[in-house]
């Protein structure tokens, strides 16, 4: 089994491994395979096609979370220049599973905030695997008000498991922190976009989300609770997360339908970690739409227009 | 949202105060000491055991009746009910979950919010109801408490909410975690007109509910020894493999880190919130 796969995608790791081994065979061999390579790759891609074309929103979420999916710095490191990562709450410590920083978005200058996994075992210790302490929610509000004071959009980047539920975050008031930048995006006096990337865990992943714009990557999740976890608390059992996923609705395509966000913007085939380059790039127009009309807006104007957005959230029967 | 409104039938609406499902008994066994409490008595110490203090939870409506004075009252949001706009189903259909709560409770959902007075001075009081789907937040919670910011703002007074929740509802999936920024918007066009908000955080408050509005008061109460936290405590036990400190996540615990201001005995509730609105608004009691 093919560990860059998921198992869905196993069909498409096999005839990626015949390829391989036509190529090596090739090498060293006068036989023209080229013809063979190339109907080879062409069956490959119909197959992710066909594949990709029917994902289940459990599958979707497996996607989210592939572990060769691009994180928040690949994209910084392809959608700006002059990046320049800010540290620290000023009050306890620096929380690398949240990243935050002053770039130049073009010519513009932007403040950045993200979550952060890590690839290696060594890096998901320090990242924390993308879930935030307080420290880092209040690093990342500190960004944002650095930001409002000086007029710069701000750009954030959601991938998260969710908050971490942890003693120390406990401790130090993970609920508090959480809600503390809700009130506050509420109503920063400056263009706010969020892009979900991967995985939009529940509060951890509001606590940069509340935006005038909320985008989302095609394979995408953004969810209350995990599949897992909300299996396991309704259905009393992890294993059928599937089912949990299929009811909550956490793919992109849905929540665009349900009107919870903007835009949803497409992926390379087979997810965006075939062609990060590619996906970084349809995330770069995307936002330079966005931040366009945005910056169109006059400030107080755009508070009030997130304001009345917030407040269209429900759905509820009057009589 | 009026497209999903026009998809649905209308239903049979179920009145606020509709009788209870269970008849009670006599006698209640406190969970904490265990003592038999005779049933009127504990209701005349607003639902805490004589014998060990414990605060046993208390319905959303008889803890607002037992907090504002008599007269004047007026229900807000009392017009809004749910929707199972996802036709959500789990191992029940979430449609079923709404009307056995609603019989159950007599509630029509897990937040009652009613305009009145706390000893003279005008004041908007909102209740969660933890016996409802556990005092989970949907959309009628988030627009009901959204009503409430607004009645406060309309006639500039303040609000005092107490809160009981396990968070946000499953069974409105991204629409519930987006009632944790509406409700924390409609916080702080309060707080941008200097309207005080007393916060209540009451056994247990949890999840969506603590990480937004609940965690917003100008001024943190907590009862004593109510469960307060983000995620549970089972959660974390899972996730970090160690039993859990002694106390943890309880009132005093959150006191002693420094998350909440105070904490009060419900029997003293409203004299003690009724003397801090009193000095933040420049009013006299009656």
């Amino acid at each position: 089994m093919n560990l860059n796969f998921l198992d869905f995608e196993q069909p498409i790791a096999e005839l990626e491994a015949k390829i391989e081994e036509l190529r090596y065979l090739g090498n060293d061999s006068d036989i023209n395979i080229t013809e063979e390579i190339a109907r080879l790759k062409q069956r490959s891609q119909e197959l992710t096609r066909s594949i990709f074309s029917t994902l289940s929103a459990y599958q979707v979420s497996r996607l989210a979370r592939h572990p060769q999916r691009p994180y928040t710095l690949d994209y910084v490191a392809r959608l700006f220049t002059d990046f320049e990562e800010l540290h620290g709450d000023r009050c306890f410590g620096d929380d690398a599973a949240v990243v935050a920083g002053l770039a130049r978005f073009g010519e513009r200058p932007v403040a950045i905030i993200g979550h952060q996994k890590g690839r290696s075992t060594k890096e998901n210790l320090q990242r924390n695997f993308g879930m935030a302490r307080p420290e880092g929610y209040r690093k990342a509000l500190r960004i944002m008000k650095l930001a409002e004071r000086f007029r710069l959009p701000i750009l954030t980047f959601i991938d998260t498991p969710g908050a971490y539920p942890g003693i120390d975050a406990e401790e130090r008031g993970q609920s508090g922190a959480i809600a503390g930048n809700l009130i506050e995006m509420a109503a920063l006096a400056t263009p706010v976009i969020a892009t979900v990337i991967g995985e939009g865990g529940s509060g951890g992943a509001l606590a940069i989300g509340v935006a005038d714009r909320v985008l989302m990557l095609e394979y995408s999740t953004y969810a209350v609770i995990s599949p897992e976890g909300c299996a396991s608390i309704l259905w009393k059992s992890a294993d059928r997360a599937g089912d949990a996923a299929e009811a909550m609705g956490i793919t992109s395509r849905r929540l665009l339908e349900l009107r919870l966000v903007d835009q949803v913007i497409e992926e390379p085939l087979g997810g965006a970690h075939r062609d990060p380059d590619l996906t970084a790039a349809r995330l770069k127009k995307a936002l330079e739409d966005q931040l366009a009309h945005l910056k169109g807006i006059p400030v107080a104007q755009l508070v009030e227009m997130r304001f009345q957005r917030l407040m269209h959230f429900g759905v509820y029967r009057q009589t | 949202m009026n497209w999903f409104k026009k998809l649905l039938p209308s239903r049979i609406r179920t009145n606020g105060a509709a009788k209870r499902g269970v008849p009670e008994g006599l006698w209640t066994s406190c969970p904490a000491c265990k003592a038999m409490l005779y049933h009127a008595e504990l209701e005349r110490n607003m639902h805490v055991c004589p014998k060990c203090q414990h605060h046993l939870r208390i319905r959303a409506r008889k803890r607002l009746d037992k907090f504002l004075d008599p007269q004047p009252r007026a229900e807000i949001g009392a017009d809004i009910t749910p929707v199972d706009f996802l036709r959500f189903k789990d191992s029940k259909r979430y449609k079923e979950r709404l009307q056995e709560a609603q019989h159950a409770t007599g509630e029509t959902d897990a937040f009652v919010v009613i305009a009145g007075k706390l000893k003279g001075l005008p004041v908007v009081a909102g209740a969660f109801e933890f016996e409802f789907m556990g005092g989970s937040m949907g959309s009628v919670v988030g627009e009901r408490f959204v009503r409430a910011v607004a009645a406060c703002i309309d006639k500039k007074i303040p609000l005092v909410c107490f809160a009981a929740s396990g968070g946000a509802r499953m069974q409105e999936a991204l629409v519930s975690l987006m009632q944790m920024s509406k409700t924390a918007a409609a916080l702080a066009a309060l707080r941008k007109r200097d309207i005080p908000f007393i916060s209540v955080l009451t056994d247990p408050t949890m999840g969506g509910v603590s990480a937004s509005l609940a965690m917003l008061g100008d001024i943190q109460i907590a009862e004593p020894n109510a469960l307060i936290g983000f995620a549970g405590p089972r959660v974390i036990e899972q996730t970090v493999r160690q039993t859990l400190p002694e106390g943890f996540q309880r009132s005093e615990f959150l006191l002693a880190h420094g998350a909440i201001d105070l904490i009060v005995d419900r029997r003293q509730m409203r004299d003690r919130i009724a003397g801090l609105l009193s000095l933040l608004t420049h009013q006299s009691l009656s």
